[in-house]
């Protein structure tokens, strides 16, 4: 299937922000990364595993009437440095905007690492995630100094 | 604010420096001489985790500099237990003292409260990551045996898995260029990261199951406790553990300047009988925790060692 038509798996959207080349499978890992649940009243659509020329397989979010910050994109990071965002305003494309990894991951997930120091959610300091390398992307706790999975990390989202 | 959490916050440079000053603060760590470089400065005690030599020596080297030292005490009776946060505990012990020295069973601690001081951190342990003091200590010790620390025979022998201050220490003396070995049982063996990252700073590093073959070649034999909480059961510990105790007998074909380490306390790993023979060092390595913590405190504190010191050494 053309990529035009897998784009018209779901429809377009009148305002809001289209995420486009998410890796394959990591749709539902976006959209925890990004606060999206069952508790907002905005329409969502994802089509997942759709075959892409340049990814061979990609996910695409759509989320409506809400248009993302610079600072929620840029969470992406961790499982989709390469995403293409598009802020959508009367069925046309205002704004595009890329993902920034920045040299630290603050706040964005709690280490992977048990014996930690920041499990304990009481301690208040920010949580903060080196990027020792970026392709493939490595991330070490400021504080233990363990190397990330990065599988892991989306289930410790903050 | 600085602090000292892992030996990557020392440059090589600074290392020496550190050294040399601990030279000369000799006597005054074995009371020759009373210097009170650090009079009116408090060192809070920190340790979550029991200890004895790393606890004292911090202790007796702020005493030996004119300064004193308040303790958390026992942890059990202490705010931890009420559920108080490092972070709390930080804020208040920052506002009685000048430094602190702290040990944490929780990987990542020093750092978390040197992040949340505004007083020095010196990082006595935490969890299975740093023991920077502990390193220094043994390089210390490996410096007045052997006058220099580069190009040395290190064999590391024991639990090298589990034991942090052959981490710690393994990274140093790459950086200095020394050849290490490390003789281990399978099981112990030095995690795959840290052999991975000492070739990546280009050091050649040998690994082995057979700690005698080692012992004639080596300049220096850096023992640590295998623990028989590691082994499915005691056979299997006594098997194993058997081929990492050295006794005096065996070191009839080591050099004469070779010196044995062990961080303490020992088990049975290293027998009585090597006490009495010139390579055992492992008892002056113990009393080098005062003079090398004295020093990293004065570092830190930023206060100057003076170059000759009445009874010490001088540059």
């Amino acid at each position: 299937m053309s990529q035009e038509g897998s784009m018209r798996r779901v429809t377009a959207i009148k305002n809001g922000t289209v995420i486009d080349h998410v890796p394959a499978g990591k749709a539902l890992s976006v959209l925890k990364m990004l606060g999206v649940d069952g508790n907002m009243s905005n329409p969502v659509s994802l089509v997942m595993n759709v075959p892409s020329q340049k990814m061979g397989g990609k996910d695409i979010i759509k989320v409506e009437d809400r248009e993302l910050t610079q600072h929620e994109l840029d969470r992406l990071a961790l499982v989709a440095p390469d995403a293409s965002v598009a802020i959508i305003r009367a069925y046309t494309v205002a704004e595009k905007m890329e993902i920034n990894l920045t040299e630290e991951v603050v706040n964005v997930a709690r280490c992977t690492f048990s014996n930690c120091i920041t499990t304990n959610p009481m301690e208040p300091l920010p949580h903060r995630l080196i990027v020792t390398k970026r392709e493939p992307l490595e991330l070490r706790c400021r504080y233990c100094g363990k190397f990330q999975e990065i599988d892991k990390l989306v289930d410790n989202l903050l | 604010m600085p602090g000292l959490i892992t030996m990557d916050d020392l440059t090589n440079e600074e290392i020496i420096s550190i050294l040399d000053d601990a030279e000369r603060l000799l006597p005054v760590a074995k009371g020759e001489t009373y210097l009170p470089l650090l009079q009116g400065k408090i060192l809070g005690n920190l340790f979550f985790e029991p200890s004895t030599r790393t606890r004292m020596s911090f202790e007796t080297a702020m005493k030996r500099l004119g300064g004193d030292v308040v303790n958390l005490g026992d942890v059990k009776t202490s705010s931890v237990v009420k559920g108080e946060t490092l972070f709390d505990t930080i804020q208040m012990v920052d506002g009685y003292t000048d430094i602190i020295a702290m040990r944490h069973p929780r990987q990542g601690a020093a750092q978390y409260a040197c992040d949340s001081a505004r007083v020095p951190i010196l990082n006595g342990g935490d969890g299975a990551g740093h023991h920077p003091t502990q390193t220094m200590l043994d390089l210390f010790t490996i410096r007045r045996a052997h006058g220099r620390l580069d190009g040395l025979n290190v064999v590391l022998a024991g639990d090298l898995r589990y034991g942090r201050t052959v981490h710690s220490l393994s990274h140093a003396l790459v950086r200095f260029g020394c050849n290490v070995t490390f003789a281990s049982p399978e099981s112990l063996r030095m995690p795959v990261e840290i052999v991975n990252d000492l070739k990546a700073h280009g050091a050649e590093v040998n690994e082995t199951t057979n700690l005698l073959e080692q012992i004639n070649a080596a300049d220096v034999i850096y023992m640590t406790r295998i623990q028989k909480e590691r082994f499915p059961d005691e056979d299997e510990y006594a098997k194993v553990a058997g081929a990492y105790k050295l006794h005096a007998r065996d070191l009839d074909g080591a050099k004469e300047n070779m010196i044995i380490m062990h961080p303490l306390p020992r088990v049975d790993e290293i027998h009585p009988s090597v006490d009495l023979t010139r390579h055992a060092s492992y008892f002056e390595q113990a009393f080098n925790g005062v003079v090398a913590r004295m020093s990293l405190m004065c570092w830190l504190l930023g206060i100057k060692v003076p170059e000759t010191i009445e009874g010490g050494a001088s540059e």
